[in-house]
């Protein structure tokens, strides 16, 4: 990075930060703090949810699924469309109705005090362990690229977050996002130019389409009934529909960004917006992972794409192990590379016999280089058992500081870090708030009233859930696959805290016993087959769910009939 | 007693005011005819490229 990347990487971050904390330095009123501003429009909603949902493991981790895996990755939001239209339908118009804080605060208001406590602990639990993670994502960019020290990227990180975070509350998080998405629209609209603008001559955007097609990376519908496939159209749909639905629908940290704003008509275009986009948006960046594989096909990739930890082991005993695997990686990648140049010639040619034996030449050759990798990952693993092993994290960031001019690699580290803020802010103003409203004021009820020690006691719980989730970057190891590893914390917790609501909703008869005690059981269900079995971690949030209200059913029945609170009339 | 309403019917006393529709269950199924259609052309796309 140069003096220029220097330039816009702190004037946007900085910029931003100290923009939102100045705008929100006045608030006091505890309604603005924990709801944002009462004239917010759909706009700032609707940029405000796809900020909190798109971290900066978003920007890291999704090209390289499409570099590795392909685009299947986008079936895993095939449900959000359909739960942000359930959404908007029911649960949004019962928060508003109610004027809750906190989704938890509904539960308490349907149920009781103890299955109001059991969602906002298991939300604090799942999501206070995702600060940690969003926390570190961007930090692992910056020691790579920076040869800076982890952990001071991880304090100075988190120290900026927790400053406008705590000074503004949720309209500091809501104003700061608006501006962090502009960044990330504006850096990857760049990043997907320069990569086009980089393809060989004559190739084009259609040519390495085909390549990567014709070598498995653009398939982007499954339709088989496999369970052990992580995606398909069927676990997208239902399993990503019940964890959109519990994400959306129940998570504080997106429950807060829409739950305000200038009226429910803004509320719902915002959601809207959302869901009309998310889909093109996820796909758009999977296909840049698609084209930065093409891309690497006629450039020479390295052999493993975390150099850093490549070389360190490269320097040590087994260097000339590591260098004749380089040596033969190239070999490889240069067979590879004949070979789809020999076939983009016979798809020329209009000969589909050539055609055929030159793209099974193609794929064989593709084949011979992914072993070669798989051997060098094989290596690593040999000289040191915690190696990470997995690299795809790295392809992105790999070519963003070696294709990029400068300027520009400022503004796509730029995008890692709004990425990275935006949605650390939302969850952090969310655990702050869910701490204060359903577990401070729950066992302080006389102290509601004072609404500025409430302001203040929010502020408090903001900075220390920013300062847990620094620790938890700090000291935590993570699995190997940053986004993955969301996804199945997620889906382990989100399915049980979905089926509380979907009771609340739609089965008025049923009480906070029987749904308290079936949630448990569920819970501890969901975390046994999580540790015995091996299935596509979607499914989990079916399963938590449907077990959760199969169990209230069951223990409603045994307990006998109730008659419905107001909440659960009003629902 | 007076039966509470629900959140459909109370949501469409708040209009959508968006040009072409009148109420929000027309905009739910503008939106999920418009994911159908994302996913048809999804699956187009990778049958051309494939």
């Amino acid at each position: 990075m140069n003096f220029a990347d220097w330039v816009v990487l702190l004037g946007t971050m900085v910029g931003i930060a100290a923009y939102g904390s100045w705008r929100t330095r006045h608030v006091r009123n505890l309604n603005t703090y924990l709801r944002g501003s009462q004239s917010t429009g759909w706009g700032t909603i609707g940029l405000s949810v796809m900020a909190t949902q798109a971290s900066a493991i978003t920007f890291l981790s999704i090209p390289g699924q499409g570099f590795e895996s392909g685009i299947g990755f986008v079936q895993n939001y095939f449900g959000l469309p359909l739960a942000l239209i359930i959404v908007c339908a029911v649960f949004l118009p019962m928060y508003r109705r109610l004027g809750v804080y906190t989704s938890y605060e509904f539960l308490g208001r349907r149920f009781d005090g103890k299955t109001r406590l059991l969602g906002a602990g298991l939300f604090l639990l799942q999501r206070g362990l995702a600060a940690g993670v969003t926390i570190y994502a961007p930090a692992i960019i910056l020691s790579t690229v920076l040869g800076w020290r982890l952990d001071v990227i991880i304090v100075l990180t988190g120290l900026l977050v927790i400053m406008y975070t705590v000074t503004g509350g949720s309209e500091a998080v809501s104003l700061t996002q608006k501006w962090q998405m502009a960044v990330i629209f504006g850096g990857m609209v760049t990043a997907l130019v320069v990569l086009l603008a980089k393809l060989p001559e004559g190739l084009g955007f259609s040519g390495a389409a085909h390549i990567a097609g014709a070598l498995g990376k653009l398939q982007a519908v499954d339709v088989s009934f496999d369970a052990s496939r992580r995606y398909t159209l069927w676990s997208g749909l239902l399993g990503g529909l019940f964890l959109s639905l519990s994400y959306f629908g129940t998570d504080q940290s997106q429950v807060q960004r829409y739950i305000g704003g200038a009226s429910l008509r803004e509320s719902r275009l915002g959601l809207m917006f959302n869901a009309l986009l998310k889909i093109p948006m996820q796909f758009l960046i999977l296909l840049l992972g698609a084209l930065l594989f093409v891309f690497y096909q006629f450039e020479r990739p390295p052999v493993f794409f975390n150099q850093s930890e490549w070389q360190r082991h490269e320097r040590g005993a087994e260097g000339t192990t590591f260098l004749a695997l380089e040596e033969r990686h190239a070999v490889a990648a240069g067979e590879t590379q004949k070979a789809i140049r020999a076939w983009l010639h016979a798809r020329a040619s209009a000969d589909a016999a050539v055609e055929a034996t030159a793209r099974a030449a193609m794929g064989e050759a593709n084949r011979r280089t992914d072993a070669v990798r798989s051997e060098a990952k094989a290596a690593l693993l040999a000289v040191d058992p915690r190696a990470k092993t997995k690299d795809s994290d790295y392809v992105f960031i790999t070519f963003i500081l070696t294709e990029l001019p400068h300027g520009a690699i400022g503004l796509l580290i730029a995008v890692m870090f709004a990425a990275a803020l935006s949605s650390e802010a939302a969850e952090l103003n969310a655990l702050g708030t869910t701490t204060t409203i359903d577990f401070w004021r729950h066992f302080r009820p006389l102290a509601a009233a004072d609404e500025a020690r409430n302001v203040r006691v929010a502020k408090r719980f903001t900075a220390l859930w920013g300062l847990c989730a620094v620790a938890f970057a700090l000291f935590a190891g993570f699995a190997e696959n940053l986004i993955e590893a969301i996804n199945i914390l997620g889906s382990i917790f989100y399915g049980v805290v979905l089926g509380i609501f979907l009771v609340a909703f739609f089965f008025r008869r049923v009480g906070g016993s029987a749904v308290f005690f079936a949630a448990v059981a569920a819970q501890a269900l969901v975390i046994a087959m999580f540790l015995s079995l091996n299935i596509g971690y979607l499914w989990y949030n079916l399963i938590g769910c449907a077990a959760c209200i199969a169990g209230s059913l069951l223990l409603q029945a045994v307990l006998g009939s109730r008659a419905p609170t107001d909440a659960g009339r009003a629902a | 007693m007076t039966r509470p309403l629900l959140p459909d019917q109370r949501s469409d006393a708040d209009p959508p005011d968006l040009p072409g529709f009148r109420t929000w269950r027309g905009v739910y199924l503008f939106v999920f005819g418009w994911f159908v259609l994302v996913v048809i052309l999804l699956s187009v796309f990778a049958r051309i490229f494939s």
